[in-house]
């Protein structure tokens, strides 16, 4: 085995779990900040300049809070819920490329974790994973209101997923490739990204993305003012957090999946690829908190209606219009 | 390094297949369950076939054990329900079968012609996704086209048994 080959690996990985789990918690920041702007509020402001240091304060508080754990608990699934959210959500960010090769040292580094030839179908099994954590939250709580969350939510995303699916069939379609690198190289000019190609496709990934995370407008799985929090009611301390830490990861991975598959990954004039990857994630990520500040929350029946009724013949539709035109 | 990771992963596959026969409680078994695939995939992806790894967990891990724990909760077995109605000709008529299987796989192994084939002797292709899709398309056409009647009649009495009880 080549050693070289095997220190530049763990690097990497090091390098992106770093960078993601910093996102993370300044994601929390960006989103108060944001959210006060809508509502004309300041948001924090004590904790540093414009409250920049609040997620460490977030975080020493979190981990020195007491860690209750209810009496009527099923221990082991109640205590590997948060872990089951946290760690689906990181782990698709493996396969997304976020620069070109570089050459470092003699040695040729591609900017990507691991370069795999079904990488978007790695993707989907990972994010389809994630839904285990809500429903082990849920259940093992053992309380109406965290098992009513865990209910909500394995339904939403088992409906939103195959919408995603659909949506990526679409990608994979246009370009005839599995590999994210691939894919990503086959939008090298900003007119054949396929958000321009097939912005119907875009639409519905988005919308499904956004069921996926558990985000408003479909964040009925923490509907505060029928479920109390749901499926992470009966939770405290840093096990709470974990769930938060879970579903921000989870919004930049799908930030940087949407980017890597209909935004052309990291290609752009001028500035660094590095750069380019990193504005476009960020542009998703406003967006997400804009709309959660913008929009109601949908009806519980009106989200399943929705899912199976509009998204689901919509996508099955562009997939048979899209491989009409390859034919 | 490879034998250390297949040793872990077929450890933790027949573990936790164990515990999934042996756990009482239903819930903790589908996600035993889950574990076992997850374990299973790892043993794909060292055959170097990251597709049928992949899929493994896609549609077993992903989908199939999602709908079963979404079965369970929405029934909510409680303990004292068990073994009340197991039937035990059932029971009977399980464990020749699984006795058979057992006698059937013993015998494979012993009977077992030329060497042991490692990762290295895998044709370069195995469980790629050409390959999975060729051979889905020539040689198992039949059985994969009588599968998806199969799909779409279970798929068709589901809609029949619930809307017959909305008209209620």
């Amino acid at each position: 085995m080549n050693w070289t080959l095997i220190l530049i690996q763990v690097v990497k990985v090091i390098a992106v779990f770093a960078v993601l789990l910093t996102c993370c918690a300044w994601m929390t920041w960006l989103e108060r900040k944001l959210v006060a702007r809508i509502q004309t509020r300041l948001g924090p402001m004590n904790t540093g300049y414009q409250g920049l240091l609040q997620p460490i304060a977030d975080m020493f508080k979190l981990i020195f809070k007491e860690d209750i754990t209810p009496g009527h608990v099923d221990k082991w699934i109640y205590n590997l819920a948060p872990l089951a959210a946290f760690i689906p959500a990181t782990l698709s960010i493996a396969v997304v490329p976020f620069g070109d090769s570089i050459t470092l040292f003699g040695e040729r580094i591609d900017l990507v974790i691991s370069n795999l030839n079904v990488g978007i179908l790695y993707v989907l099994a990972v994010t389809s994973l994630g839904v285990y954590a809500l429903i082990m939250a849920g259940w093992s709580s053992n309380s109406k209101y965290s098992l009513l969350g865990g209910l909500r939510s394995a339904a939403q995303m088992i409906s939103y997923e195959i919408g995603m699916g659909l949506a990526i069939v679409v990608v994979v379609l246009m370009s005839g490739t599995l590999n994210l690198v691939e894919i990503v190289d086959k939008q090298s000019s900003v007119l054949d990204w396929f958000v321009f190609k097939n912005p119907v496709a875009f639409v519905i990934y988005f919308i499904c993305a956004i069921a996926e995370t558990n985000r408003n407008p479909f964040d009925l799985p923490e509907a505060e003012s029928e479920l109390v929090a749901g499926y992470n009611t009966e939770y405290s301390s840093m096990k709470f957090g974990m769930f938060f830490v879970g579903e921000y990861a989870n919004m930049i991975t799908v930030g940087a999946i949407a980017t890597t598959l209909f935004f052309g990954g990291w290609h752009g004039p001028i500035l660094p690829p590095i750069v380019w990857f990193a504005i476009k994630v960020a542009v998703f990520e406003v967006f997400f908190i804009w709309m959660r500040g913008t929009l109601p929350r949908l009806r519980y029946d009106q989200l399943m209606a929705f899912g199976w009724k509009i998204l689901l013949p919509l996508a099955v539709l562009n997939v048979l219009v899209t491989a009409f035109f390859k034919l | 390094m490879e034998l250390a990771v297949f040793i872990l992963a077929a450890l933790a596959s027949v573990g936790c297949c164990l515990m999934v026969i042996t756990q009482k409680n239903p819930v903790r078994a589908v996600l035993f369950l889950v574990m076992a695939f997850v374990a299973q995939a790892v043993l794909f992806v060292q055959l170097s076939a990251l597709f049928v790894a992949v899929l493994q967990i896609v549609v077993y891990a992903g989908a199939i054990m999602v709908l079963f724990l979404f079965v369970i909760m929405l029934l909510n077995l409680r303990r004292d329900e068990f073994g009340k109605d197991s039937h035990s000709f059932q029971r009977w008529a399980a464990m020749i079968l699984a006795g058979a299987l057992a006698v059937e796989l013993i015998l494979v192994v012993v009977n077992r012609t030329g060497e042991a084939t490692g990762v290295s002797t895998c044709p370069a292709d195995f469980g790629s996704v050409e390959s999975v899709g060729e051979l889905l398309f020539t040689k198992y056409l039949l059985p994969f086209e009588a599968t998806s009647m199969l799909l779409m009649a279970a798929l068709l009495g589901a809609v029949v048994l619930a809307k017959r009880k909305l008209d209620d």
